[in-house]
């Protein structure tokens, strides 16, 4: 089959490799009808997550049909469309019978602060993921759901990640009616994030980056007031000033590891890999926020240490609340919104590339080109 | 009315549910699904306490954070070689808390990388940056009009990455030549 195969930072290349086998009762294979490049994937490939091995294949955001099943698989069969979410975890863990899918215990030898996600480095559990024309997908009667009839194959696949970890964020913000929330981030998390925050009752939403397509597009997907932090002289005094000097009541920090806008902090993180993350927009959130506000963070960062401004977030009495989505758990509720015409996930879909060009989808993305804000790949049927 | 906060540029509840689709469709936290964050009411389609143990076919190294091996576990791109090496040392000797566990696997990655272009070239099948780092999306991604002109953050330091990239490589192959030339 073919694969994307991690060749070295900001490099990859297409391989022929092995079909995947059962290698656990409770596997799937999939065979991969559409899957998409996410923003975390860019940490991946500029070299940022420990342990990412030469030879993996990347994509946790995916959907495909059942090729094959282990011999107890019972919710699925070949055949079946299936959506399956970013996480791999096994619901009956210590942590999973909590209902903390994105933190399970069982599926993952290499860390214990990190669950199992597809195609995500060793860090999280060393599985290939489904940027490949097959992957395995581990306990598959837990995981995976069928696409339900009628619902679009670009959604089902916004809903694997993307969407669910937008909408997950803005359930960590506690929103209540009225809130200002700002959004720091204006790619596809971000721009979900910013359009589920109107949902939980949000007076205002605010979105910050410094690409100024995005915040067009904020501003005509999410409904968001915009701001160029680039236009500003200082983003936490401009958000003073539109905050009656109070600050937001939630800000969401959509970025994570690569954030731009401070070179010392961008460069000892994102070039020189000496912190786990550059957390720009955190400490923009830190600050930005009210005091007693609440900062939700679903923007990814590495395991390494990062300079953060704890003192303020201390000082002013700050809830921060983070985690991976559990995606699975968002799904019912979303299917609803996306039936109801409250979400249109494929929106913000740019780009679509097959397989075989998924090296320039990469650079498209990393290096946003010609508009690009969210890159699906597509696959021969 | 400063320190007081206010209104006045909050429309109404009214105003919002008119123009944005679904407003306060989610207003009550129990119709939000990761509300309260710990249930134990789920159905997950589980039908076992612990996975059955998948079979570890080779050595699997683990965190020694965790008791034992996991049930379930990616099998991809086990350990080899020189880099093999030291990530398995970073996993055997330190906790996921100690730095030098993750700087150890960081520089198994380079080792891997390296490793990896001298094998592609014995291989028979050396890397092609041009295509790897699919450079080729320049030619049709509007490459001037999409960074010029739009005050980028990430435009503004662009000329620092190649010597950052290269730079640390370059400065140990100039550091091995002079040291090499002094002992010659």
């Amino acid at each position: 089959m073919q694969a994307m195969v991690y060749r070295g930072p900001y490099k990859i290349r297409v391989e022929e490799k092995n079909i995947p086998k059962i290698e656990h009762p409770n596997d799937a294979i999939v065979r991969v009808t559409r899957a998409a490049i996410c923003g975390s994937d860019l940490h991946l490939y500029h070299g940022m997550m420990p342990d990412t091995r030469v030879g993996s294949t990347f994509g946790h955001e995916f959907i495909g049909v059942v090729h094959e099943v282990g011999p107890s698989v019972q919710n699925l069969s070949v055949g079946d469309r299936v959506m399956v979410p970013f996480n791999i975890y096994c619901g009956t863990c210590y942590f999973c019978a909590k209902g903390l899918y994105s933190n399970c215990h069982n599926v993952n030898p290499n860390a214990t602060a990190v669950g199992g996600i597809y195609g995500y480095s060793h860090t999280c559990g060393g599985y290939d993921g489904g940027q490949a024309e097959y992957v395995r997908v581990p306990l598959a009667d837990v995981g995976p759901s069928i696409i339900p009839d009628g619902l679009d194959d670009e959604d089902a696949l916004l809903m694997t990640d993307a969407l669910a970890t937008g909408y997950f964020g803005a359930q960590l913000g506690d929103i209540v009616e009225g809130d200002t929330v700002v959004v720091f981030g204006a790619g596809p998390v971000g721009q979900f994030a910013a359009r589920s925050a109107w949902l939980m009752g949000a007076g205002r939403v605010i979105v910050i980056d410094h690409l100024d397509y995005r915040l067009a597009k904020a501003q005509e997907f999410a409904y968001a007031e915009t701001i160029n932090f680039t236009e500003v002289n200082d983003i936490v005094l401009e958000l003073k000033k539109q905050t009656d000097w109070l600050g937001a009541d939630v800000v969401i920090d959509a970025v994570g590891a690569e954030a731009d806008g401070n070179l010392l902090q961008h460069i000892t993180a994102s070039k020189l890999k000496l912190q786990g993350g550059s957390p720009v927009a955190l400490n923009w959130a830190i600050d930005g926020v009210r005091k007693g506000g609440t900062i939700s963070v679903m923007g990814a960062y590495g395991p390494l240490f990062s300079a953060v401004k704890f003192g303020d977030a201390m000082n002013k009495g700050l809830t921060i609340r983070t985690n991976q989505a559990p995606a699975k758990r968002q799904w019912p509720r979303l299917l609803e919104h996306i039936a109801a015409g409250h979400l249109t996930p494929r929106d913000i879909i740019t780009h679509r590339i097959p397989l075989e060009h998924i090296a320039e989808g990469y650079h498209l993305f990393s290096a946003k080109l010609d508009g690009c804000l969210k890159t699906v790949i597509t696959f021969e049927d | 009315m400063p320190y007081i906060a206010t209104d006045h540029l909050r429309p109404s509840a009214d105003e919002l549910r008119a123009r944005i689709p679904g407003w306060g469709a989610d207003l009550d936290p129990a119709d939000r699904p990761s509300v309260p964050k710990e249930r134990t009411d789920l159905p997950t389609g589980a039908h076992w306490l612990i996975p059955d143990r998948q079979p570890e076919r080779q050595p699997r190294e683990r965190s020694v954070e965790h008791g034992m091996l996991p049930p379930v576990f990616g099998t991809t791109a086990p350990l080899h070689g020189v880099s093999g090496l030291v990530r398995g040392f970073a996993y055997k000797r330190f906790s996921e808390g100690q730095t030098a566990h993750w700087l150890l696997l960081v520089l198994g990655d380079r080792i891997d990388v390296w490793g990896a272009r001298v094998r592609s070239v014995r291989e028979g099948r050396p890397d092609n940056p041009f295509a790897e780092t699919g450079v080729a999306a320049e030619l049709r991604g509007h490459p001037v009009q999409s960074r010029l002109g739009r005050g980028r953050a990430d435009v503004k330091h662009a000329w620092l990455d190649p010597l950052l990239v290269v730079g640390p490589a370059a400065l140990v192959v100039a550091a091995t030549a002079v040291l090499a030339r002094r002992r010659g």
